[in-house]
């Protein structure tokens, strides 16, 4: 009795007018509160993104530099040319399979994480956040002394037996891809960790009271929760991967060359800027548009998983 | 008669089952012996170890000690997936991706049962909780209390010998609720499934269970039928956990005619439990106490409350206050200030050791 009184009561407050909040007195607030990010936003991101677009319209000539005229010319060169092509394939090749290997890895690992006991979580959270904390320079020479055709792996092979010759790593797409998702599986590891932070682990031993052996468990249970956690892993790592540069750089050399590489090389080897802006622009949409299109489609698929 | 000794039925056994966690012991020791078919309800204040102890017998969490052994086979042994049991947890633990009827049928798809069967028993099971409306709902979408009642169809549709529920109706309004008490006392009587009921209601565990279990601080107080507990208490704690309840100090003895008596101030009560001599307690329930002209214990009134039904007396006696509740049926009642004396018969009272370490184990700071 005396508890359907309270709810009646509080039922009549709840529906009662709230009290006139005072917000009218600075309508502009919200605006001059971010003024300050945005104005950053637009100094740093905005404007280079702008000027590197006005830039790709230039068009170039060896002996005159850079000419102040607008056209397209540089695009209709990229898209006719089968170079270019083969770059840029190449770059979302590596990113791609960058990204699928980070996820093979990364979600696994994370799990593993979770169910680790306090003191060896925090050492091997370390372990698997130590890429970033190594400067790219450093630790992609250091994949270049361990594949190097007298590196560390091919001497061990050799030494072992198994091979006759050293395999190549280095000035190789495989080498390449080793050495980013090295670097960038931390990721997607924080990614996932983040979405199993949210699964209640009581969810999984209902599924194993109602007799799903610990692999249906993970399939059915617990990978479908994790899947935004993957996905938005993936966005990252696969952006980063495709606009790396360091990595490519060192590993890939000029052999090798990806978007990023390229449009460096024709900022300052060639230096024709105005190519090279047209790569990043391009490099830039290319991205865009693959995630994008991504992220739709799965977010389609799992739409009960995201609210 | 289902009395603690009788285990020529025993179904479900638990052995001195104990876990801690860290240096806190959550379950102490814990023994109990279920039979076949019998509805009992853990009951005790929040953090006792109820959910500690459905855990273990779920294999959710490892024993630090103790057995569990279920129709003679060692329960702990096995792996929490080969248990069968049907559990529904206190958080529900609902798969936030599969809708409400997908969920029901997980069971079943694991138990490989075909698919027309499936879909059948999952929409009895949704129509036994009146949610036949909300099959492809998501969990997420769903009120606390819709939920909970897919969490009991879940359970219940792959219809289990031993059904382990965490408080499995606090979250329904009390017309689905009384509904859902009258399903599950259906379900048992008829199908035979024992069920362990972890409850906060004491009005549901007095209703539902053959026999309730008192916890305190990880230690079983006392298994008894909910009348024994509430009529004769093992010790303070129940007395106390259970209703309202008068404790009044007193010494145990001899009698004067052979038998073991309890003095309470200037009264003497006949001892029928078995309690060891020296200072003792003795719990009476308020509406079983009246008034009465000699034998009874000496006091005076000092407030009465009229509560509509019924009237509410405190008085002060020699051995403390003690509440009193008599019916508002026209019999003449002592005024406030009066020189009273109350009494009761000896079969309403129950006396217990004062000293509450040598009482089965409880460890009250008192
Ligand atoms: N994982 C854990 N680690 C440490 N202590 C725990 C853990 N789980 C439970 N406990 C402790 O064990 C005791 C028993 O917990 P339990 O969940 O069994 O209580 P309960 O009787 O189910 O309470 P409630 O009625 O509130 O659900 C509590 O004091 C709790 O703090
Ligand atoms: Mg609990």
């Amino acid at each position: 009795m005396a508890a359907s009184t309270e709810t009646q009561v509080s039922g009549a407050q709840a529906s009662a007018p709230p009290p006139p909040r005072r917000r009218r007195r600075w309508p502009l607030a919200p605006y001059l509160l971010s003024a300050p990010g945005l104005a950053l936003c637009a100094v740093l991101l905005l404007v280079p993104l702008v000027m590197t677009f006005l830039l790709s319209l230039n068009s170039f000539s060896f002996y005159g530099g850079i000419q102040n005229v607008w056209q397209l010319g540089n695009y209709a060169d990229i898209i006719a040319d089968d170079y270019f092509h083969e770059v840029f394939l190449r770059t979302f090749r590596i990113a791609a399979l960058v990204t699928l290997l980070c996820a093979v890895f990364g979600a696994p690992e994370a799990y593993i994480l979770r169910r680790m006991k306090s003191p060896w979580r925090g050492l091997c959270l370390l372990i698997v956040l130590g890429p970033l904390l190594i400067s790219v320079v450093s630790r992609t020479l250091g994949w270049a002394l361990l594949f190097g055709s007298t590196g560390l792996v091919n001497q061990g092979l050799m030494g072992l037996g198994l091979i006759a010759t050293p395999i190549e790593f280095m000035y190789t797409e495989t080498g390449v891809v080793i050495a980013l998702t090295h670097v960038l599986v931390p990721f997607m590891v924080l990614s996932v960790w983040a979405s199993l932070q949210r699964l209640d682990p009581q969810v999984e031993n209902a599924a194993l009271s109602l007799g799903a052996g610990p692999l249906t468990v993970m399939r059915r249970v617990v990978l479908p929760q994790i899947v935004p956690g993957i996905l938005s892993g993936s966005i990252i790592v696969f952006a980063l991967a495709a606009s790396a540069f360091a990595t490519p750089a060192i590993i890939g050399g000029r052999r090798l060359k990806v978007a990023a590489t390229l449009a460096y090389d024709e900022f300052l080897n060639t230096l024709n800027w105005p190519l090279g802006a047209t790569v990043a622009v391009l490099l830039l949409i290319a991205n865009i548009v693959i995630i994008v299109g991504c992220n739709r489609l799965v977010e389609r698929r799992y739409k009960q998983v995201f609210e | 008669m289902k009395g603690e000794g009788d285990d020529g039925m025993a179904y479900l056994v638990l052995d001195q089952l104990t876990k801690r966690f860290g240096n806190w012991t959550a379950v102490d020791h814990a023994s109990l012996t279920v039979e076949k078919g019998e509805l009992i309800s853990l009951l005790g204040p929040s953090g006792c170890g109820k959910t500690t102890t459905l855990q273990m017998i779920a294999g959710f969490l490892d024993a630090d000690g103790g057995r569990v052994t279920l129709d003679g086979k060692d329960l702990l042994a096995k792996k929490p997936n080969e248990r069968g049991l049907g559990i529904v947890f206190q958080s529900y633990a609902l798969f936030p991706h599969m809708t409400a009827a997908e969920n029901v049928a997980f069971g079943l798809e694991m138990r490989k049962i075909n698919r027309a069967d499936r879909e059948r028993m999952v929409a009895d099971a949704l129509k036994l909780v009146g949610l036949e409306q909300y099959g492809d709902r998501h969990p997420r979408r769903m009120s606390g209390g819709q939920q909970q009642r897919v969490a009991l169809a879940r359970a219940l549709v792959i219809k289990p010998s031993l059904l382990l529920l965490d408080e499995p109706l606090s979250n329904l309004d009390a017309k689905m609720r009384e509904e859902m008490q009258i399903e599950l006392r259906r379900i048992q009587r008829t199908v035979g499934t024992t069920m362990i009921l972890v409850t906060h209601d004491q009005s549901e565990a007095m209703a539902l269970s053959d026999r309730v279990v008192v916890m305190n601080k990880g230690r079983i107080q006392q298994v008894a039928t909910p009348q024994d507990a509430y009529d004769r208490p093992a010790n303070a704690f129940v007395a106390n956990f259970l209703g309202r309840t008068n404790l009044l100090p007193g010494m145990v003895g001899a009698g004067a005619g052979g038998g073991t008596v309890i003095t309470v101030a200037d009264s003497v009560w006949p001892v029928a439990q078995e309690v060891p001599a020296g200072p003792g307690a003795l719990a009476v329930r308020p509406e079983k106490i009246g008034f009465v002209d000699a034998g009874g214990l000496s006091g005076t009134v000092l407030a009465r409350v009229f509560q509509g039904t019924q009237w509410l007396f405190e008085i002060e006696t020699a051995a403390g206050r003690l509440m009193v509740i008599r019916q508002h049926d026209g019999s003449p009642l002592p005024a406030e200030r009066e020189r009273v004396m109350v009494g009761w018969r000896p079969q309403d009272m129950a006396v217990m050791p004062a000293d509450p370490d040598t009482a089965s184990g409880v460890r009250e700071a008192a």
